[in-house]
């Protein structure tokens, strides 16, 4: 039997300024039913949560088109408030708790129960005190609705990370009206039993006729707790099926297959054929890096001479940290060997000086002097590094202002950036153009091995297009190795030879690019911790 | 490229005067209107140009050492007293060792710069460790460095009888007259005078040649290193740079020009002064590299020029053509107001640096 309809989106559109991140999107929910919701980084899924939970940012970047019903009727949230009072609640992926507060006391927070006392009877409501026996009832109850025990005496910042987790689904529960609750991430954060645990209170809401969207990236857990599967691709829904009909293959195939058709064909010209026997430039070995949010478990690697490699996987999976870690901008352990000579790990200046250079994933933090003309981004490490734009006076080394004009010069030409001239500051530039000043930067230090860490993130299509052919031909040209970290597997596929997924902070596998993108789906999830 | 429209003339003198700064078009107005009162009230304008240029000549360099640790990112130099204390110790020992003349000029820069490199490590490994937080503990190291000398004055066995109170025969004086030593050494070189006019041509020449060896500094490869990591210090550490050696490097440089300046300023006026002098040394110079266009991450060789200028002009004419104006002295206030106001302004806003 089919419960009552409880929720239905119809026709979702939305744009971050004239860039489509959802188109159409129509998904139904009926009360008591768990829905899965799936899509590789950027497939809009949290967009569409935002929009459903009425987050400000959606308000300020020019609202959404299209309806959502609640009952039937059409509702409109402007605050995350408003969709509080009609019995929505998010759990999101970083905790928002307080830390000094109980359990209970979170869990009931500004929702306190209160009693009159004199004072208050004198000065308003706003001086009442708290109610603790009802407080404690009322996360009593709450934690019982959830199915798991948690002690609501204990202080969120001495709980282990799990129980912070299921504090706040358990702060949802303690609402009344709740009908619809969206887990993002839950398990995340969680262990193997706390997440066995998780998928048994989430069946447990269900039968209590609670509608949860669960939001992972472990597509057992989707089919092993949800009635339906829900697949988003690029903005769009790209399946939506019942779970008992779907398979993890399946599931990861949607997630990242693109219409077929011409990626597939881009992706076959032009590749090199790396072999086991080929000359190894750098050899990584059981490397670990402490980054946060990118944490590198164990990942060792053999990277061939004058190939281009890619490194992808999920965010948060460790691939980031992995050129990071190698150019000692974050705690790492592990050998490196470079053309045979081992590199000392921590240490940025080693690695430079033995000609590896990096092109940071964070370009306004890492990549740029944003206060400072095109000029000295393009030409400062080339200098620091390869004493290169210098002129001998005396015992002094003078800085070469024409020399540094000419290179800053040809490299607009060269990569197209669009700016009004090299004296320009950096941060005037729009995203596209300052990664270009990135790619000029690391290429003026003519590096025999170079690492690019998300090249495309943030910037427009035509842009990307420029810059992966700038590293290609960067590659194929000069014959420099590169090393490509990119969130987007198609992007990998395209430029790269071979592309590496890194999964729950290891290398699940290494592909040549023209496999089947189901295959690189597959690793993906593999060891998603 | 894309088309760079045309700027109506409105809008260019909107923007060049946005570039040049609310603040120091207002001192600088201000300044002219006291240049233009001057003859009216009846004060010499010759003499006053003169006390400006003098004022400037003493001052420039206590500036000019807010410089480097304003390029490697650890903000103005609050704590320049310990500069100063270098330079102090290194005059009080020149004349102790019995030097006269100009050599005890040279001798007191001599012995002021290991004090100065010594000091300014110290000052910099500490601001090494609270990087964020540099210019609040610049401050208290200014304080706290001021106060431990005054105890030290008293202590040291300084013996040579201009210097030491003249009863109990030890313990140096607050005040100690360089007549006979340096007194003017630099300032009479090369002097111009011509009526009421007189230009410290030397003293002037001293700062144009330190203030060359900032700027020449400033584009070798090590200069820029500073620069960039004073611009952003993950991009230099990203680019290997040494971060922390390279704002120690500033720290030392500041410290030792904070010592040579107020070598140069106790040859202009003719005085040491000890205790707590110091601790009015940094404010001024603070406040008038601020004027002159700096921000707290940015600073040229212009701004140490136009800021001073400013600054001293202000200090100087106030007094006399106020006071002859209302008959009263209304100097130490407008001087207090527009240095203090100063840094807070400056404080408030961490951006461009106006040219």
């Amino acid at each position: 039997m089919k419960n009552a309809l409880l929720m239905e989106m119809r026709n979702i559109k939305k744009d971050f300024f004239g860039n489509r991140v959802l188109s159409d999107i129509n998904i139904t929910l009926r009360e008591g039913e768990v829905l899965g919701l799936c899509g590789e980084n950027g497939a809009g899924k949290s967009t569409l949560m935002k929009i459903l939970f009425g987050m400000d940012v959606i308000r300020e970047t020019g609202g959404y088109e299209g309806d959502i019903l609640l009952r039937g009727e059409k509702v409109q949230f402007n605050t995350p408030f408003d969709a509080l009072n009609a019995g929505i609640g998010m759990v999101h992926q970083e905790f928002s708790l307080i830390p000094g507060f109980t359990a209970a006391e979170n869990i009931v927070l500004n929702r306190e129960p209160q009693k009159k006392n004199v004072i208050s009877e004198i000065f308003g409501d706003r001086l009442n005190t708290l109610d603790y026996n009802e407080i404690t009832g009322r996360a009593e109850k709450a934690i019982e609705k959830m199915g798991f025990a948690i002690d609501k005496d204990m202080v969120i910042s001495n709980m282990p990370v799990g129980h912070k987790q299921f504090t706040e689904i358990a702060r949802e529960l303690s609402k009344d009206q709740l009908k619809l609750l969206i887990l993002d991430e839950p398990t995340a954060v969680l262990t193997e039993k706390e997440a066995e645990a998780l998928l048994a209170s989430v069946r447990s809401m269900s039968e209590k006729g609670i509608a949860v969207i669960f939001i992972t990236h472990r597509l057992q857990e989707i089919l092993a707790v949800c009635d339906t599967v829900v697949v988003m691709r690029d903005g769009v829904v790209v399946s939506e099926k019942p779970a008992s009909e779907s398979s993890v293959a399946e599931i990861s195939k949607l997630m990242v297959g693109r219409s077929v058709g011409n990626a597939e064909k881009s992706v076959v010209t032009d590749k090199k054929v790396i072999k086991e026997t080929d000359k190894t430039i750098m050899s990584v070995k059981r490397l670990w890096v402490d980054m946060p949010g990118e944490t590198v478990r164990d990942v060792s690697i053999d990277i061939k001479e004058g190939e281009i490699l890619g490194i992808g996987g999920l965010a948060g999976q460790g691939k980031l940290g992995i050129p990071n870690g190698i150019m000692g901008l974050y705690e790492a352990g592990g050998t490196i060997e470079f053309e045979g000579k081992e590199i000392p790990l921590n240490s940025p200046r080693r690695c430079l000086d033995s000609g590896i250079a990096f092109v940071s994933e964070d370009r306004r933090g890492v990549g740029l002097l944003l206060d400072e003309s095109l000029e000295w981004n393009v030409a400062f490490p080339a200098m620091q590094i390869n004493g290169k734009f210098l002129k001998k006076f005396g015992p002094m080394s003078w800085r070469d202002e024409k020399g540094i004009r000419e290179v800053t010069e040809r490299y607009i030409d060269e990569l197209k950036i669009k700016c009004v001239g090299s004296k320009q500051k950096a941060k005037e530039l729009s995203g596209g153009n300052q990664q270009k000043v990135c790619l000029a930067k690391a290429f003026a230090l003519e590096p025999k091995f170079l690492f690019v860490s998300e090249p495309t993130r943030g910037i427009d299509v035509g842009a990307k297009a420029l810059v992966l052919d700038a590293l290609k031909r960067f590659n194929r040209e000069s014959g420099v190795t590169v090393v490509m970290i990119s969130s987007e597997l198609e992007e990998l596929r395209q430029t790269c030879d071979r592309v590496a997924i890194v999964s729950g902070g290891k290398i699940a596998g290494i592909l040549p690019a023209t496999a089947p993108s189901e295959d690189f789906g597959m690793l993906m999830v593999s060891m998603v911790k | 490229m894309e088309t760079i429209q045309k700027k109506t003339l409105g809008e260019r003198i909107v923007a060049a005067a946005n570039a040049f700064g609310l603040p120091r078009m207002i001192i600088a107005g201000f300044l002219l209107v006291l240049f233009i009162a001057a003859p009216l009230v009846g004060v010499n304008f010759f003499t006053q140009i003169t006390n400006t240029i003098n004022r400037f000549s003493w001052n420039a360099v206590l500036v000019l050492a807010m410089v480097p640790m304003i390029h490697s990112g650890c903000g103005l130099n609050f704590g320049l007293p310990l500069g100063i204390i270098s330079g102090l110790l290194g005059a009080t020992l020149s004349i102790q060792f019995g030097f006269t003349g100009p050599m005890s000029f040279v001798m007191a820069v001599l012995i002021a710069t290991p004090f100065a490199v010594i000091f300014g490590t110290g000052y910099g490994w500490l601001l090494n460790r609270i990087k964020g937080g540099e210019m609040m503990i610049a401050t208290y190291v200014g304080f706290s460095s001021v106060s431990f000398m005054c105890m030290m004055w008293l202590l040291i066995p300084y013996t040579h009888p201009q210097m030491v109170w003249g009863y109990s025969g030890k313990g140096l004086r607050t005040t100690i007259s360089l007549e006979g030593f340096y007194d003017k050494v630099l300032a009479n070189f090369l002097k111009i005078e011509i009526g009421n006019l007189s230009i410290p041509v030397g003293t002037l020449l001293v700062f144009a040649f330190l203030a060359f060896l900032m700027w020449a500094f400033l584009h070798t490869k090590t200069g820029t290193a500073m620069t960039a990591v004073g611009s952003n210090p993950t991009f230099a550490k990203a680019a290997g740079v040494n971060v922390d050696k390279m704002r120690m490097l500033s720290v030392v440089m500041s410290t030792w020009l904070a010592a040579i300046g107020i070598l140069i300023y106790e040859q202009g006026f003719g005085f040491i002064q000890l205790y707590m002098a110091p601790f009015n040394m940094a404010l001024p110079a603070v406040s008038a590299i601020l004027i002159g266009g700096a921000s707290v991450n940015k600073a040229s060789i212009t701004n140490v020029i136009i800021g001073t200028f400013l600054f001293q002009g202000i200090v100087t004419m106030t007094p006399t053509v106020m006071n002859s104006m209302i008959q009263m002295d209304m100097s130490e206030v407008i001087r207090v107001i527009a240095s203090n106001g100063m840094i807070l302004y400056a404080l408030t806003r961490k951006t461009e640096a106006a040219k």
